[in-house]
């Protein structure tokens, strides 16, 4: 069978079960674009700005479980991906990203667009090819896939020169994968789990960390299972929310700088941590050094290398954590723990984070809560990175995986309308909100377009307070109030704006109107921007300043009132 | 080929890790990339062939903790073109470089340097009017120790290959493959 490389890419990605592609075309992937009417199983959607692509690509992935894929030319299209790619490499998302790259014969001659992609990724991707040869992509694309989503996940890019999209070959679709070096780790030690048990079954104050692995292996049910069965209170991370109901007994929210107080002094309490696919970033631990010294702690992830890189722990175990729970749970002993669990509960009854202040101003948290309310918490979540971020992961209530998407490691403002395009499109029967700050809209609001264009009813809320919030955050509690360079005085009319590309705008500056606006938008048959204009000093608490540890955590100063 | 680093972990003493890896392009900007981002210190590092056509072997001398050696070593088997990664530091190994030393030389001194050379087990690979070069075989102290000794005489130039390592005895012994690192890993490194 003759086919052309750019053939071969596209019935390859269709092998895979690729059903869409988020893309910007250009010189050197031309000859790959002009294949794609052949193939109208692949639905393509033109992004207005490559890092949208890769974004759109990440929360698609996110969502399905299944690699996104991103298409950009080369040069600038390659390198406005970078910000997406590193994302993704961050929080273990599968993408596989294709590149056109300049013919074969100009490759180190600085030709017009050439720009060395496989170089500038290969920190930020879990691999990446150059492919010299048509006959080769059939097994590239092949390994790609089977790179970017097993074991822990991650971006892998393939760049082919121009002139490879048009070279024909014999196609071998039987070409078998070549990876001798990889072979990941997922059944666990046997030794080592019946250690995590025992030390499970002896501990009197354990605690659950639980975190986006659980996601990626799907082991919701043996997690419960576990948490149920030895009575373990559950803490997730930023990227493991839904992992765990939040409305179950035994939950206690997230931990880390803007985590919940109770979370993080249960944390400190323990006597036993129970890491399961997370990695003690930084923003969970703050000091390493002070950080839960008084527990024995089991570690378990798929990659070997996050094991013992923060934080010294007791069992190592490498392996799938859905194989490795359930190796666990067979071990494990009933128990019910409630000198502990009373002890949760007072945790929660002192240190109450989950209420907002009282007041009669809009204020983020409230908007959040409304969008709950109104959605019943099966919404899909998407966020950028800052205030607007942590209000959204503190106050909306998560029961579902899959539903709280957001730039986690890579902390990437701009990923929220992207990523919740792409979070739509892997997720049509959803309602998707993006919950966006003012600055972050900013960076990637060309993709309103797309949505426009492709009627995807993304529903967008902008929290806007005017202001780069979490920076200002820190200017005001650690700069003495120096707001340098964080007011947003030249922001757009935002509800204009969402006009002018023929998507529902509407503005909300009272807190009597939220749920009637949000209530309309999920109504319009289509997307819907909503300007939330927002107290614009309102702080995130708690918080844990960088690098300090929870003794330094700081509570909401002022009254607080329960919201319904 | 040896390529020194700027140390950021502050000086350790040299651990042994070799490697087995693809032999593509762009392999060896892979892992010296890996230890650039991870701020780990390669204090030398030599590439060949190995037994197998297609691999090549690769032997790392990591300056760092044992806890530090272990990260790279557990990065190094992270990369999907490295196939096997052994740390031979702490085992019962053979340990060698070659150097080539262009050292000052008259007829005052010419016997002097050759008596030491041979001392050394070294030769005197080339003769010219005002120097001669030196080639020696050993261990980094035996060679740091030669250089040492022909200082006074005057070096021009010295050219090291970096340490090639390889584990004494059986066969077997050497073969390491991922899974048993991975339990050496677990049961506490």
């Amino acid at each position: 069978m003759i086919r052309t490389g750019g053939q071969i890419v596209c019935e390859a990605l269709i092998r895979e079960g690729v059903d869409v592609i988020f893309g910007l075309p250009g010189g050197a992937i031309l000859p790959l674009y002009q294949t794609l009417p052949q193939y109208p199983e692949l639905r393509h959607i033109l992004v207005r700005h490559e890092q949208g692509a890769a974004h759109a690509a990440d929360g698609y992935a996110r969502v399905t479980g299944r690699p996104g894929v991103a298409w950009a030319t080369s040069g600038p299209g390659a390198t406005n991906l970078v910000t997406g790619i590193a994302t993704a490499q961050m929080d273990s998302v599968p993408m596989v990203v294709v590149t056109g790259q300049v013919g074969r014969a100009a490759i180190g001659s600085d030709a017009f667009q050439e720009t060395d992609i496989t170089g500038i990724t290969l920190p930020i991707t879990k691999h990446n090819y150059l492919v010299m040869h048509a006959s080769e992509i059939a097994r590239v694309i092949k390994e790609a896939f089977h790179i970017a989503n097993t074991g822990r996940p991650g971006p892998v890019l393939v760049d082919i020169p121009k002139d490879v999209f048009t070279e024909e070959v014999e196609v071998d679709w039987g070409d078998e994968m070549a990876l001798p070096g990889y072979k990941p780790n997922l059944k666990g030690h046997g030794l080592m789990v019946k250690r995590a048990a025992n030390l499970i079954n002896s501990a009197e104050r354990p605690v659950i960390m639980a975190g986006h692995g659980i996601i990626i292996s799907r082991a919701y049910d043996e997690l419960r299972e576990l948490a149920e069965k030895a009575q373990i209170p559950v803490i997730t991370t930023l990227l493991g929310i839904g992992c765990f109901p939040e409305n179950h007994v035994l939950s206690v929210g997230m931990p880390g700088m803007h985590g919940m107080a109770y979370a993080n002094l249960a944390i400190e309490e323990a006597d036993l941590l129970v890491a399961l696919g997370m990695r003690f970033d930084d923003r969970i631990t703050g000091d390493t050094s002070s950080f839960a010294t008084g527990s024995k702690k089991i570690h378990v992830d798929v990659d070997p290398t996050e094991i013992g890189k923060n934080i010294a722990v007791d069992v190592p175990i490498v392996g799938d954590v859905k194989r490795v729970l359930k190796a666990l749970n067979r071990q494990v002993h009933e128990a019910s723990r409630m000198e502990w669990m009373h002890r949760i509960d007072d945790l929660k009854r002192d240190h109450p984070s989950m209420l907002i202040r009282e007041t009669d101003k809009l204020i983020p948290q409230y908007v959040i809560r409304e969008i709950a309310e109104a959605t019943e918490g099966h919404a899909v979540i998407v966020t950028g990175v800052g205030q607007h971020q942590m209000w959204a992961a503190q106050h909306y209530t998560f029961n579902d995986p899959c539903t709280f998407v957001s730039s986690g490691g890579a902390g990437a403002m701009g990923y929220e309308v992207p990523g919740a395009m792409g979070a739509q499109v892997g997720r049509p029967d959803k309602v998707v909100w993006s919950i966006a700050g003012d600055g972050g809209f900013q960076m990637t609001m060309c993709e309103l377009a797309t949505l426009a264009e492709n009627r995807i009813p993304v529903k967008i809320a902008i929290i806007n307070n005017g202001f780069l919030g979490m920076v200002r955050q820190w200017q005001e509690l650690f700069y003495e109030h120096s707001y340098v360079a964080t007011g947003y005085s030249g922001n757009p009319d935002f509800v204009k704006l969402a006009e002018s590309f023929g998507i529902f705008g509407a503005r909300v500056t009272d807190k009597s109107q939220v749920r009637t606006v949000v209530e309309q938008a999920m109504e319009f048959d289509g997307p819907a921007l909503v300007d939330f204009v927002v107290e614009q000093e309102e702080n995130v608490y708690p918080m844990i300043p960088s690098g300090m540890s929870v003794k330094e955590m700081m509570e909401e100063p002022r009254p607080q009132e329960a919201v319904r | 080929m040896t390529m020194t680093m700027t140390d950021q972990n502050g000086a350790g003493p040299g651990h042994t890790i070799t490697a087995l890896v693809e032999d593509k392009p762009g392999v060896l900007n892979r892992i010296t990339s890996m230890f650039r981002r991870r701020g780990y210190n390669i204090a030398s590092l030599a590439v060949g062939p190995s037994e197998i056509p297609s691999l090549s072997r690769m032997t790392f001398v990591v300056d760092g903790n044992p806890s530090t050696v272990e990260q790279v070593a557990k990065n190094l088997n992270k990369l999907i073109d490295v196939l096997k990664v052994v740390n031979v530091s702490d085992e019962d190994s053979v340990r060698r470089e070659l150097a080539l030393i262009r050292v000052n030389s008259d007829v005052r001194t010419r016997s002097e340097i050759m008596q030491i050379v041979g001392i050394f087990r070294a030769n005197i690979v080339d003769v010219a009017s005002g120097s001669l070069i030196v080639e020696v075989i050993g261990d980094e102290d035996k060679v740091d120790a030669l250089i040492d000794l022909l200082r006074s005489f005057g070096v021009q130039e010295v050219m090291r290959t970096g340490t090639v390592a390889m584990r004494r005895g059986a066969h077997e012994r050497q073969s390491h493959h991922a899974e048993a690192s991975t339990i050496r890993m677990e049961s506490g490194l």
